[in-house]
């Protein structure tokens, strides 16, 4: 018996009056709690209708939506909305209200008193990262990316469990939008929520989601998987398509250094005999020896170097700047790059300065042809 | 209907004594006046509101409701209070009709407007977040509709003090009854005093419909960040 899904949408479907066809048909999908869940697809193919059936801005022609086993449509729909946050893409701040007005909504209208209400819009501030002077602000004195955190902070006021986002960073420019998915990130670590978010961006939704539904129009489920395993293995040729050709690179941005197996390779201390450079170099076929210092990783020496200045103690020969590294948590992608654009090996090196040996594009593809995680 | 003295050039545009000996007169003219207008501009607001409601409610309605209060302003007031006075004898109603009518068309459409102004997000989240349908309309579209209610407010005072002149013809005072006072006498001073102080109302109730305004809308005053 697997746990509850926070949401659980059982056979629902939308027929809008007026309309032959069904802008969402038959779709059941389970959320789990706690996860970031991206409903993603061409435009037009039911996303917002779907989001919008969770917290009943459109009623279901069919089927049944529960959110913690309940059925929604038990509770009245204004009390439903005020245990679930909504975020939309025009962020719809209240122009006339101050931004902590603005944040206040909810919570002011499920009759909170005013100290409380005051410590949890500070608190919220905090939170999306939003100075503590913009508050007696009102909206129009925002810039857009300060505008859409307000838009979070105020979703999040009554601390709602679950939080729907319809495509909550496409009106912001591309840096702005990846600053706020990282705060997203950031934030969900923190609160925990369950969160379903629309995105017509498939990057945007391998970056952000714990798990991707990819919907075709008509509000058909094409594949439901993780970000790994959508781009990994499309379910059909509307996923590929969709994914796009590059797929195999996004899958890159997926997964971390520390998911692969790197080898020692080719490195000795810098306190050592100079002939044990030698029998490294063979060992690993390489042209670039790394020197480390108590376990610290120091930088790369060429063969050519070495070779030059017979009488120089290790320490002192000459290394290639800037050393090429990665860490841990380096992304793979970012390894690639870093791998792909020096000609010396690339080293793994932790935040404290440790070497934890080398990696290769061979380490790599091999790390790709695993699932997420194995 | 009135036979009308040749004003003569001697007569001074206004005698200052005539402050002091009709001081009363002049008050209480003043005040009918306010009176009027106050009366017409409530009454309007109200019919206004319920047909600018039912307008937004039912986006059918706008046009015969539009058509109507478009006939209702061209009526002559003169040619109303006639219509009426059999009905309504030469009251205060008889006077308040017409000038309660004439304020419809400029205040529904300013409603209307208004109301159609509030961006769809906006209302998109109110509804998102849980406001009710009353709550919404209160706290969100009523204040951000009142930029457009407040200009139709200030067209429709500035109108009806005008307006208001008129009911003097039936009887009803106000500083229109200066102004026929004046033109019977073939006295300039009762007609250049009534037709000031209407001017000086006008703008006074203007200024102060502005003012409050102002005050109720904070948001609006303050700069755009660019
Ligand atoms: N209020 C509505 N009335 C009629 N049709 C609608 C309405 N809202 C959406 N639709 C239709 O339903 C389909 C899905 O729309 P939507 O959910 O907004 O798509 P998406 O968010 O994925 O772009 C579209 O064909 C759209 O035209
Ligand atoms: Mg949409």
């Amino acid at each position: 018996m697997t746990e509850q899904p926070a949401i659980r949408l059982d056979q629902v479907s939308k027929r809008f009056p007026g309309s032959e066809v069904e802008a969402v048909r038959s779709l059941s999908l389970d959320i789990p709690r706690g996860s970031i869940v991206a409903l993603i697809g061409p435009s037009g193919c039911g996303k917002t209708t779907t989001l919008r059936m969770i917290n009943r801005l459109i009623e279901p022609t069919g089927g049944r939506i529960e959110i913690e086993g309940v059925d929604v449509t038990s509770r009245a729909a204004t009390e439903l909305r005020r245990g679930i946050g909504y975020v939309i893409q025009q962020v719809g701040l209240f122009p006339h209200r101050t931004i902590a007005q603005n944040i206040a909504t909810v919570p002011k209208t499920l009759g909170w008193d005013r100290a409380r209400v005051d410590a949890r819009v500070e608190e919220l501030a905090e939170l999306v990262g939003l100075e503590a002077e913009m508050l007696d602000r009102y909206p129009d004195e925002l810039s857009g990316g300060q505008q859409q955190r307000v838009g979070v902070a105020r979703a999040l006021a009554a601390d709602p469990p679950v939080l729907l986002m319809d495509e909550p960073f496409g009106a912001v420019d591309p840096i702005v939008r990846g600053r706020l998915q990282d705060e997203l990130l950031a934030l969900q670590t923190r609160v925990h929520k369950t969160i379903v978010l629309v995105t017509h961006d498939i990057d945007e939704a391998v970056k952000v989601a714990d798990r991707i539904a990819l919907l075709n129009v008509g509000g058909i489920l094409e594949q439901y998987a993780s970000a790994d395993e959508l781009l990994r293995t499309p379910a059909n040729a509307f996923v590929e398509e969709f994914v796009g050709e590059d797929r195999g690179m996004k899958r890159l941005t997926l997964r971390l250094v520390s998911d692969l197996i790197v080898t020692d390779g080719a490195v000795v201390d810098a306190e050592a005999d100079r002939s044990a450079v030698p029998p490294v170099l063979r060992a690993a076929n390489s042209d670039w020896f790394g020197l480390t210092q108590d376990g610290r990783f120091l930088g790369w020496v060429s063969r050519q170097d070495y070779e030059a200045q017979p009488s120089t103690a290790l320490a002192d020969l000459p290394r290639a700047l800037p050393a090429a590294q990665v860490t841990p948590d380096s992304t793979l992608r970012r390894a690639m790059e870093v791998i792909m654009t020096s000609d010396t090996s690339t080293a793994v090196v932790d935040d404290g300065g440790r070497f934890g040996g080398v990696v290769t594009l061979e380490q790599i593809r091999a790390g790709l042809a695993a699932p997420e995680g194995s | 209907m009135f036979d009308l003295p040749v004003l003569q050039a001697r007569n001074p545009i206004i005698r200052w004594s005539y402050f002091v000996d009709e001081w009363d007169q002049i008050q209480a003219a003043l005040q009918q006046h306010i009176e009027l207008t106050v009366i017409a501009m409530a009454i309007g607001i109200v019919v206004s509101s319920a047909l600018a409601g039912v307008a937004l409610r039912y986006a059918w309605s706008l046009p015969p409701i539009t058509a109507f209060s478009s006939f209702l302003y061209t009526i002559p007031s003169v040619a109303l209070f006639g219509l009426l006075v059999p009905y309504t004898g030469l009251s205060r109603t008889t006077a308040v009709i017409p000038l309660a009518s004439y304020t419809l068309l400029v205040l529904v459409t300013s409603i209307v407007d208004g109301f159609r102004a509030v961006p769809a997000e906006v209302r998109d989240a109110a509804d998102g977040m849980g406001l009710t349908p009353r709550q919404r309309v209160l706290q969100v579209e009523l204040p951000l509709a009142l930029p457009y209610i407040v200009t139709g407010l200030r067209i429709a005072t500035v109108s009806t003090v005008g307006l208001v002149t008129v009911a003097a013809i039936i009887g009803q005072g106000g500083l229109g009854r200066l102004i026929l006072d004046g033109l019977r006498r073939a006295f300039w001073t009762p007609m250049t005093i009534g037709a000031s102080l209407s001017i000086v109302l006008a703008l006074l109730l203007d200024a102060a419909t502005y003012g409050a305004g102002r005050v109720a809308m904070p948001w609006a005053r303050r700069g755009r960040a660019s």
